[in-house]
């Protein structure tokens, strides 16, 4: 991206720079636009379900953001042989998430591909003064997240058949939860940086929120809800590829020499859908919990921003 | 001892090969054939939270992984 000349503009207040999880850019004192764009193949084998999970993944986004989704377009890739029924469900799946978002959705494009892919190019729209970046957590803060981890262990074992048909029915319903109860009650509050845990894992996702910044987080295992079988699957082997690479890239960071070998694996495993994690104020971190709690019960609190001390930037207790 | 060809697998296949042979099996020793960096560290967390020792051979961009009962 290096060689790619970037024309400045001073109404985009987010771009490129962080691997932020939207862009905003300022239309006036009063409105920003948010956009983003996400699509991938299928990780569910109903289409009606992996609609649902890109859609929520996609809008997720901009919640992220601190932002409200308005406007949606799909992004489609099908398989000359796949049946019209299958495309009709991946829509149907999406449109119902986006419907629920309370956003439309006003178009899209499709094209042959041999590998099925579904997604959306989200906009939605927040106060320019008010949106979230994924970085300025600030000494004292509090970590909460909104979903258990261990999603993307499940997704590796539903890959190789092995998930029971209650615990893919919780992984189902985790990844078709919007983030949009969590952002709803979160803007509240006093809150200095926010993401969605996605594809660097809980662990890289929090390295991108201390950014570079002279902070280091801890992280409380024992608060963490960690999804059981998740556990019981890591420590049985069943991990993705996308675990390894976080764990090669953000390694040098972390001081693990306290957790569980399966315990670590999913503080860096891939998630899809994953929940938000924020670093909120110590003056609105109880209240903003309570609150979130009683909307989204999966909501945790799970360790605390400082300022740094040693050369590890992320301990896990 | 027996052998278990994993390679040109994606994860998690090989490691579900391995836990189904040790599963009938219950093998005292076996290797296993790999080929990618994610299933020789898949493989070698599951042979030892089950109780073997495990000792890696690297051949180029291939890894043979030896699993014996403690």
């Amino acid at each position: 991206m290096e060689n790619i000349k970037k024309l400045p503009d001073d109404n985009l207040l987010v771009g490129f720079d962080n691997s932020d999880d939207a862009a905003v850019y300022k239309i006036n004192n009063e409105l920003a636009m948010v956009q983003t764009v996400d699509f991938f193949p299928p990780i569910a084998d109903d289409p009606y379900t992996f609609g649902q999970i890109a859609a929520v993944n996609a809008l997720s986004d901009i919640y992220a953001m601190g932002g409200e989704p308005r406007i949606c377009l799909n992004i489609m890739g099908v398989p000359k042989k796949m049946p019209k029924e299958i495309i009709g469900e991946i829509l149907r799946g999406g449109n119902d998430k986006v419907t629920e978002a309370g956003a439309v959705i006003a178009g899209g494009h499709t094209i042959f591909d041999e590998e099925p892919k579904y997604g959306l190019s989200v906009t939605g729209f927040v106060h320019p003064d008010k949106f979230y970046k994924n970085n300025g957590g600030k000494d004292g803060d509090v970590l909460i997240l909104t979903k258990p981890l261990g999603i993307g262990v499940l997704t590796t074992a539903q890959k190789a058949g092995l998930l029971d048909s209650e615990t893919q029915d919780f992984a189902i319903k985790m990844m078709t939860t919007l983030n949009k109860s969590a952002r709803d009650v979160i803007i509240k509050y006093d809150v200095h940086a926010c993401t969605d845990v996605t594809g660097f894992g809980l662990i890289g996702h929090l390295s991108e929120m201390l950014g570079d910044a002279p902070l280091m987080a801890e992280l409380d295992t024992g608060s963490i809800d960690f999804i059981p079988k998740a556990v019981e699957f890591a420590s049985m082997g069943i991990l993705a590829e996308g675990m390894y690479r976080n764990r090669k890239a953000f390694a040098n960071e972390v001081d693990e020499s306290r957790a569980e070998q399966a315990i670590a694996d999913i503080l860096y495993d891939p998630q899809t859908a994953g929940g938000l994690m924020l670093a909120v104020d110590p003056k609105d971190a109880d209240m903003c919990f309570d609150e979130l709690k009683s909307v989204v019960p999966s909501a945790q609190k799970i360790g605390r921003i400082k300022a740094l001390n040693g050369d590890k930037r992320i301990i896990i207790l | 001892m027996s052998s278990i060809d994993a390679r040109g697998l994606s994860c998690p296949m090989p490691v579900v090969l391995v836990q189904n042979e040790v599963k009938k099996n219950a093998p005292a020793e076996f290797q296993v054939l790999l080929d990618s960096e994610c299933s020789v560290e898949n493989v070698t967390r599951f042979a030892k939270n089950n109780g073997y020792e495990v000792k890696a051979e690297e051949n180029g961009e291939e890894t043979t992984l030896i699993c014996t009962k403690k």
